[in-house]
């Protein structure tokens, strides 16, 4: 209950304890109306945490176990939910479909950005327009690229294909093949996301101490091993926390398949989000599209917790 | 700039052959990666369908089209869409400021009882995949607990849960804590509450991070595309995203892409405009290395 003297600022006075150190009860109530203020400043953040944040994560998790009609009351249900979804074979193709899509966007989007980071922190003229274009594709609403390349993907007049084509290869399906869809869709998002990554790391790299690179040049490390042993270790952290952030957003693709794909060819690029989506948004099935966000959430946690100790650790 | 710059991963000339080869090579794939889609795009919104659909594609369009731009517009009536979007996209940003920076400001300088607690249920929600709470938050907006409103195909659906944005809170509040409480203290010496306090000393201070937190709930808002096709189920409601996705199968694909140029220029007149402060956001979004 003494929070709020206690961390008030050693130098600053408390004037109520010091004029009259006896009068416990004005003290009291000065921290009443101290905190009824704070908490009025706070309540509206509070109604929206309480509406939009805390109440659905534990609805969230209710849900999982009811089946809901809207007519009549929640009907609990146990486990049903869970067993209708493991045995839809859509459920096994959404998350081998989101694994693949996770791995192959940890790929290009986690070392790429890092590779064009390292060059772009060597180059020394127009560092401007590289860190300008880099992130416009950022700035693009989401669907807009989806849009932009499904028509670049086009196997006739597409912009890909076209270029293939005057090097004399013919070019894959992309969207259309089961074997390339969802390569193609990893490729959007990459184009789309590494901008952010790349500054990031960009600006992690100028912190980088240049008498280590002198330091291990003089011991005679050549560039690969500079590489190992300075500029990894000195950008070791930025590098897994975006790593674990970059998981937790990647299995979370809905967009570009919805609008690109919409699950196909042959369930090739059906995510655990868009099946979400359809078992929520399209069959009506709250419950169990519940239950898959709830596994979800499970899986996803491992992430966010090892992101919290990662970032605790740094910042302890 | 010069060569006595700080020491990097190469210590190799500048101005040698070797790097020479290496920025021209940057330069060239980079703006075939990044500048080359976006200038495809323009150029190939002003072409004739038929042009569109030929193999292999013209490079330049035989015939300029620039007025495919305004029927366009006209078409899918994005100027409907448009608005629709500058609602959504002003009210979260208004929303977010006008209940973040209070409670920034309680949690740093006035310090409530469980104000940590507090602090900390919020920084939880950090560590939930948004995805998640997708289905109980939609059922949340069709009936609001206790009030027992309806917020499908109203604004506030999208307003009122991006107010409920843990990472704004911390990153104001992080700001706030650097003010020193002296000078509130004395603030408040002079008679102003706190009210007065935070209007007239700690916001003038916090220009920076109010830039970067407006900056930040403006983009996401804009960019934002499940929430909103939720959201609006009424087709003359939706914002540009959720418009251009539905028109998109049946759209002559010169107009769609005249579309997509349409609705990709705020955004993109926005980063050319406040560039430093995105990018400044973007680090403050990361972590420090």
């Amino acid at each position: 209950m003494s929070s709020s003297t206690l961390l008030r600022p050693a130098g600053a006075p408390a004037p109520d304890a010091s004029r009259r150190p006896g009068r416990a009860p004005g003290r009291l109530r000065r921290r009443i109306v101290e905190n009824l203020t704070a908490y009025g400043f706070l309540c509206a953040a509070l109604l929206c945490f309480a509406l939009f944040s805390w109440y659905p994560i534990v609805r969230g998790v209710l849900l999982a176990f009811q089946q809901v009609n809207f007519i009549t009351d929640p009907v609990w249900v146990g486990w049903d939910n869970f067993e209708l979804l493991f045995k839809d074979p859509l459920f096994w193709d959404a998350w081998r479909n989101t694994l693949l899509f996770t791995g192959l966007a940890l790929v290009f989007g986690f070392f790429v950005p890092f590779l064009i980071a390292v060059l772009l922190n060597e180059l020394r003229h127009a560092k401007g327009y590289f860190r300008l274009v880099v992130y416009l594709p950022v700035m693009l609403p989401p669907v807009v690229a989806a849009l932009l390349w499904k028509w670049f993907y086009d196997p006739g007049p597409g912009l890909f294909n076209s270029l293939l084509r005057a090097v004399g290869i013919d070019g894959p399906h992309w969207l259309d093949d089961s074997s390339t869809s969802l390569l193609s869709l990893v490729l959007v998002a990459t184009w789309s996301n590494l901008g952010s990554a790349t500054l990031i790391y960009l600006a992690a790299l100028q912190t980088i101490p240049g008498e280590l690179y002198e330091a291990a040049e003089l011991d005679g490390a050549n560039v690969v091993q500079r590489m190992r042993h300075v500029t990894i270790p000195q950008t070791r952290f930025v590098l897994l926390v975006l790593l674990l952030l970059q998981v937790v957003a990647t299995m979370q693709i809905f967009t570009e398949p919805y609008i690109m794909t919409g699950g196909g060819p042959d369930d090739s690029t059906v995510t655990v989000l868009l099946l979400l989506y359809r078992y929520a948004f399209v069959y009506n099935d709250f419950g169990t599209a519940s239950a898959l966000s709830t596994l979800l959430l499970l899986v996803l946690s491992v992430f966010s917790f090892a992101y919290l100790r990662v970032t605790r650790k740094a910042e302890a | 700039m010069s060569d006595r710059a700080v020491r990097t991963l190469f210590s190799g000339s500048r101005t040698g052959i070797g790097y020479k080869v290496a920025f021209t090579v940057t330069f060239v794939v980079f703006t075939a990666a990044f500048v080359l889609p976006f200038l495809w795009l323009v150029i190939g919104a002003m072409k004739p369908a038929v042009e569109l659909a030929q193999v292999p594609p013209t490079i330049l369009p035989r015939t300029w089209n620039p007025g495919n731009y305004t029927e366009a517009w006209q078409l899918m009536d994005l100027g409907k869409y448009f608005l629709n979007t500058v609602v959504v996209v002003a009210g979260a940003w208004a929303v977010q400021l006008l209940v973040d920076v209070p409670a920034a400001y309680a949690l740093s300088k006035l310090r409530p009882v469980l104000g940590n607690g507090v602090l900390a249920l919020m920084l939880v929600t950090l560590m939930l995949p948004p995805a998640t709470l997708l289905v109980p938050m939609y059922l949340t907006i069709t009936d609001l607990p206790i009030l027992g409103i309806n917020l499908v195909n109203n604004p506030a659906a999208i307003w009122l849960p991006a107010a409920a944005n843990a990472f704004n809170i911390y990153l104001l509040k992080r700001f706030f804590d650097q003010i020193p409480s002296e000078l509130l203290d004395a603030a408040r010496m002079d008679g102003a509450g706190p009210v007065t306090v935070l209007w007239r000393v700690v916001l003038p201070m916090a220009r920076p991070i109010l830039a970067v937190v407006s900056i930040l709930s403006v983009v996401a808002a804009w960019k934002d595309f499940i929430w909103p096709l939720l959201v609006f189920s009424d087709p003359a409601l939706q914002t540009l995203s959720v418009a251009l996705q539905r028109f998109a199968p049946d759209t002559p694909i010169n107009l769609l892409l005249a579309g997509l140029v349409l609705a990709a220029l705020p955004m993109i007149a926005v980063f050319l405009a406040f560039q430093r402060h995105i990018l400044a956001g973007l680090t403050a979004g990361s972590v420090k290395g």
